[in-house]
């Protein structure tokens, strides 16, 4: 490695040296300290910034017996608490998420138009008559995807359990796996 | 004692306390003209020189010069109403009401931060057709166009945080489709492009970040609430100085060619 020269400049007459002085070492590992508290100072943050417990509502809970719904309904029943309807069709039941696929609004469902309808851009989703199979499939407006459907099975006490935290997507031919539907006759 | 022919204006302009606030002496000369600006620290602001073609409103549309002053009527507007706004989920609707329905002046307040943030919105987009126009972006304020845009971000950024705080059916529900949004960030969104790199999730993604969870709720007002009144005002308020001061350097407002 080419020294330096005597003033402390390099042969090329640059400032910088080649050799490290000792003022450089200890002025690298300040700026070193300091830039990495800044560097985990703001991972910390960004940590912080994603708090450990949401406050939200639980995402399994009990619907009651299957018989207190209306056969071949769509009911509204937790639409307000848990932003779900859950459809009673002749064999089974089917939970179809009330979150629209486009940009997250609740549609509503449309009894006389059979049909779930987005408010804010108007998304359409086909209605109880299309049956368990493609119920909730986007046929106007922005949505992309079919409504989401949710885990369903029986509790011990016989009522109806939801767990929304398990989804399951008619895009991904998910509908007939094992608690997409509640075979209920 | 005051001597016999002093005014009590030349007493008071004679005492410690006055010369200690203001440096200069007060007869109208050239010096003390220069000093009356240069030792004040709001004055001393103002460019030692205005081209004429500055003050021409057919050239600058004064956009930029609306723009601050409209900041600074949101600053004053937004201060006042924080003193009866709080931002949770259980008062902040019901506080927006109060204000707009019996704290006294608290409507012209509400309304005045609101309309002044659509007008604050519509100016900067005009100065920056402006600018465009005119050809004001090109070298040496290339730069300063750069401040200019991500003035404009905060601008937008300040309104969408605004949007959520009256927490009515429109804000939730327009705050619910702009964060929705997020989902679709490159890298950070969870149903973005390459989000399988970061292994990023609904949980932890850009969307999660801003509303503080799944859902847009209490935890997500707050935190705009945060964001809107402090973080991107300060920043916005950095960025301005570095506009205003860049704008000065390099060689003040363009001129007509």
């Amino acid at each position: 490695m080419p020294a330096n020269k005597e003033d402390g400049t390099n042969p090329e007459g640059h400032i910088w040296r080649i050799a490290p002085s000792r003022r450089d070492f200890v002025g690298f590992l300040g700026w070193g300290a300091v830039l990495t508290s800044i560097g985990v100072g703001t991972l910390a943050w960004v940590r912080l910034m994603y708090p450990r417990v949401l406050f939200e509502p639980p995402s399994q809970f009990k619907l009651g017996r299957p018989q207190e719904y209306a056969p071949r309904s769509v009911s509204d029943k937790w639409i307000r608490a848990y932003r779900f309807w859950l459809a009673r069709f002749d064999d089974r039941f089917v939970a179809v998420s009330a979150l629209c696929t486009h940009l997250g609004c609740t549609p509503r469902y449309l009894n006389t138009e059979d049909k779930f309808k987005c408010p804010c851009h108007g998304s359409g989703f086909r209605g109880f008559s299309s049956g368990w199979k493609v119920i909730a499939t986007n046929f106007e407006g922005p949505a992309p995807r079919p409504l989401e459907r949710f885990k369903l099975t029986i509790a011990d006490d016989g009522q109806i359990l939801v767990d929304k935290g398990i989804v399951f997507r008619l895009d991904k031919d998910e509908t007939e796996k094992p608690g997409a539907f509640l075979p209920y006759a | 004692m005051a001597e016999p022919n002093k005014g009590w204006f030349d007493i008071v302009k004679s005492s410690y306390v006055w010369k200690s606030m203001f440096r200069h002496e007060y007869q109208d000369t050239y010096r003390n003209r220069v000093l009356q600006v240069s030792s004040n620290v709001f004055l001393h602001l103002h460019p030692t020189k205005i081209r004429r073609h500055a003050l021409r409103l057919r050239f600058t549309w004064c956009m930029g010069g609306i723009t601050f002053l409209l900041f600074l009527i949101l600053t004053v507007t937004g201060v006042i109403l924080m003193f009866y706004y709080r931002p949770t989920g259980e008062y902040a609707y019901h506080d927006m009401k109060y204000l707009q329905f019996d704290v006294p002046f608290g409507m012209i307040m509400r309304n005045m931060h609101r309309w002044g943030a659509h007008a604050m919105v519509i100016a900067v987009w005009l100065h920056m057709f402006r600018v465009f126009m005119t050809g004001s972006y090109k070298p040496p304020r290339e730069f300063n166009w750069v401040i200019g845009v991500n003035l404009l971000v905060m601008t937008l950024m300040l309104s969408f945080t605004g949007y959520l705080l009256p927490w009515d059916q429109l804000s939730i529900w327009a705050v619910t489709v702009g964060t929705n949004m997020g989902r679709a960030t490159p890298l950070l969104g969870h149903e973005g492009p390459f989000a399988e790199f970061l292994g990023v999730n609904a949980r932890y993604d850009a969307r999660a970040l801003l509303t503080a969870g799944r859902l847009v709720g209490a935890a997500t007002l707050l935190r705009f609430y945060v964001l809107h009144c402090i973080f991107i005002p300060i920043i916005a308020a950095v960025l301005m100085i570095v506009h205003f001061w860049r704008v000065r350097k390099d060689g003040g407002i363009s001129g007509p060619l």
